[in-house]
């Protein structure tokens, strides 16, 4: 048994700390403020080869262990959650379905740019209508000819509106009970791309609501086979579900350091506050998560490095992992006292931004139904 | 251009430095990083062999342990690295220094030598003058930005206030500043470190016997900063302040 990491994943955390610290951590509070999306930090990360970390080196990307991936989306969940969904996102549901299922056409077009961050692309699932159940999808695409004519509307899509933004691979229905993957590249007649929500947090991820109107894209845009969307998507989420769990790492760490930080430093009655239990105790419980939360998830990243099932475990490291995040933003809050309320504090940032851990890529229900039925349980 | 970089690796100057008991010379952990200030160096240098199609190698005398400081610089991009380790350079002095790390770039073959204007954790800045005496090379000191000409090098030599511009022919040795911004590794070239050739030389190798070692006799702490002297003011704080200013010799 080895939980030790190699000496290039320390060398990427390193690497990724010090881009985050100096590039993201000054800027965050900003482009929160000003629902901002840093299309040139986006493109820097893609200098750096993040959205190429576990690419094939075909398409530019380095061929690396899905690790290294979990590890560069924590260290910027570190500093930044936007700025970790938006790497998570843009490969999780940009480049892999089309890495991993896509026809070689579609490969050659679309990936190399994908890779090199010098394009992002968004996963369409969710609908107005279908969210935790995705097999009501109501978005319609029927052949005429040798083209897809797509009509429907998708919900809540990250990275779907950027600049670089270069498609999104929607799920649509071909068929009764036929559940299919098109990518539709951005700008394409009849895609309309509506005007960026206001969130609660993630305010620097970009994030839309999408409308199709006779939309109409080649045949070969078809990811994978016809009909075996479904089962696409389930395998996405599958990877997705675990850097979503390294994301919370990241928030735990930050959450951990902070509060210890400012613990031993602010002082209450004499005192600093980290000498009194109650906050005390509040930063050893934050570090027996921040540890049973990473020992999770990197435990389902070597699972599925070492290409054995992982679903269970994916999914028990990103419910355990999210909830455990959202306790401690609440309680790191709570130990910078009246601070903590203020923007300008990186613990009140990661409070809004950590909420929706528990929604995005399968709710925590959706997890505990997900782990229930791996259990043998007939929980419908 | 065949450059030479000199690269130290470092106890990480983020956390406190401790000296042994003995010698009084600073316990060097087994993941050692590299210098910030060379850094620099390694930028300029990828910068010149991009522009002349050269190579960049490093040079280093230090203990290896993890490699994790020469390994940085390799993940930046540069092609070699070479490292003195041998235990008889242990407490080696800034000559000594000089004369190994020239031994060695004079039997690998260089155009241009690139060094640090002072290290972090020895910080004597004289280093690289000595061995530019040794090489025989001209030294173009605190270059904040340099250019390779047809067989010369130019630099901006900051000053107190402005800048010189030098010329010197090749080869040459330069001191760069902290100014210069490095390049973050790229998680290709983090990958890439790993597999580039890492050459490790004893001083023997070089031909190099009669090594000196600087001897500290003794460590004292630095003296407790005792409290300031707080001025009220009472309208007429400025003359008292021009009075501590003047004893203290600052204006
Ligand atoms: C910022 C953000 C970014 C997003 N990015 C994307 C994206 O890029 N692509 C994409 O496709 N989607 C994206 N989503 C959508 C997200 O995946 C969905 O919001 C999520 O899956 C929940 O679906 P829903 O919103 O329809 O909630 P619903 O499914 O309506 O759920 C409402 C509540 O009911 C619970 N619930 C539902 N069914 C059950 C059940 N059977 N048993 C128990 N409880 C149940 C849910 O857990 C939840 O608490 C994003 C969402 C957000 C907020
Ligand atoms: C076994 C062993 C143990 C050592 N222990 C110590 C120690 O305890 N304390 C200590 O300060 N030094 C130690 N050294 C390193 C060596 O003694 C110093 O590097 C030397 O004295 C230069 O001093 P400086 O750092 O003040 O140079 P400076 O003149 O301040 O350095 C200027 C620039 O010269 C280059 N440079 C300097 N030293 C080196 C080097 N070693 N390798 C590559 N480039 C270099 C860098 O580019 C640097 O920025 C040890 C070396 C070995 C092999």
């Amino acid at each position: 048994m080895d939980f030790a990491f190699n000496d290039e994943h320390q060398a990427l955390r390193a690497m990724v700390r010090e881009f985050a610290e100096s590039r993201i951590a000054p800027n965050a509070e900003a482009w929160d403020r000003d629902h901002h999306f840093p299309v040139d930090v986006v493109r820097e990360m893609g200098e750096l080869g993040l959205f190429g970390i576990t690419a094939d080196e075909r398409w530019g990307g380095a061929g690396a262990d899905f690790t290294n991936l979990c590890i560069a989306i924590e260290e910027l969940a570190r500093v930044d959650q936007s700025m970790a969904i938006t790497l998570e996102a843009g490969v999780s549901l940009g480049i892999n379905p089309i890495h991993e299922f896509g026809s070689e056409e579609l490969k050659e077009r679309w990936l190399p740019d994908l890779v090199a961050g010098r394009a992002l692309a968004g996963f369409g699932l969710t609908e107005p209508g279908a969210g935790s159940d995705a097999a009501a999808t109501a978005t319609r695409a029927v052949l005429d000819g040798d083209e897809w004519v797509i009509n429907g509307a998708k919900a809540f899509i990250t990275n779907s509106g950027t600049d670089i933004t270069s498609l999104v691979t929607i799920t649509a229905r071909t068929g009764p009970d036929e559940i299919s993957c098109i990518v539709v590249p951005a700008g394409t007649p009849g895609f309309t791309v509506e005007p960026a929500y206001r969130k609660m947090g993630w305010r620097a991820s970009d994030t839309h609501g999408l409308v199709f109107e006779d939309c109409r894209v080649p045949a070969t845009n078809l990811v994978g086979e016809r009909g075996r969307g479904f089962q696409q998507f389930l395998s996405t989420l599958d990877d997705g579900r675990i850097a979503i769990g390294a994301m919370a790492v990241g928030v735990l760490q930050c959450c951990l350091e902070q509060s210890v930080a400012y613990a031993k430093e602010r002082e209450s009655m004499g005192k600093p506050i980290g000498s009194y239990q109650a906050v005390a105790f509040k930063c050893a419980d934050m570090e027996v998560m921040t540890e049973a939360a990473r020992l999770l998830v990197y435990k389902a990243a070597w699972l599925k490095e070492q290409g054995g099932p992982f679903k269970q475990e994916a999914a028990v490291a990103k419910l355990y992992a999210s909830e455990a995040a959202i306790t401690a933003t609440r309680e790191a809050t709570q130990v910078f006292g009246g601070a903590g309320f203020m923007d300008e504090t990186l613990v009140s940032r990661q409070y809004r931004d950590a909420k929706v851990l528990e929604i995005g890529e399968g709710t925590s229900e959706v997890q505990r139904l997900v782990i229930s039925r791996g259990l043998g349980l007939p929980v419908s | 251009m065949n450059i030479a970089v000199c690269v130290k690796q470092i106890p990480d100057p983020a956390t406190p430095y401790e000296l042994d008991d003995e010698n009084h010379w600073i316990i060097r952990p087994e993941d050692q990083v590299l210098d910030d200030t060379d850094r620099s160096g390694v930028e300029v240098a990828l910068q010149l062999a991009e522009a002349t199609e050269g190579t960049v190698t490093l040079y280093s005398m230090s203990p290896s342990g993890t490699l994790q400081g020469i390994r940085q610089a390799l993940a930046m991009g540069a092609d070699a690295a070479v490292l003195i380790d041998d235990p008889a350079l242990k407490g080696a002095d800034a000559l000594t220094t000089a004369r190994v790390l020239a031994a060695a770039m004079q039997q690998e073959g260089f155009d241009l030598v690139i060094a640090g204007t002072e290290s972090t954790d020895g910080y004597s800045g004289i280093m690289p003058q000595m061995m530019s005496e040794i090489l025989d090379v001209p030294c173009l000191s605190f270059a904040r930005k340099v250019d390779a000409g047809d067989g010369s090098v130019t630099i901006e030599r900051q000053t107190s206030d402005g800048f010189d511009v030098v010329e010197a022919p090749i080869p040459a040795l330069i001191t760069v500043t902290a100014g210069i911004e490095p390049r973050y590794p790229t998680f290709k070239g983090i990958m890439q470190a790993k597999s580039k050739p890492v050459t490790t030389l004893t001083s023997a190798d070089l031909g190099i016997t009669n090594t000196v070692h600087q001897v500290i006799r003794s460590v004292e702490p630095v003296a407790a900063r005792t409290a300031g002297e707080i001025i009220e003011d009472d309208g007429e704080a400025y003359l008292r302040i021009i009075e501590v200013l003047e004893q203290a010799k600052v204006v």
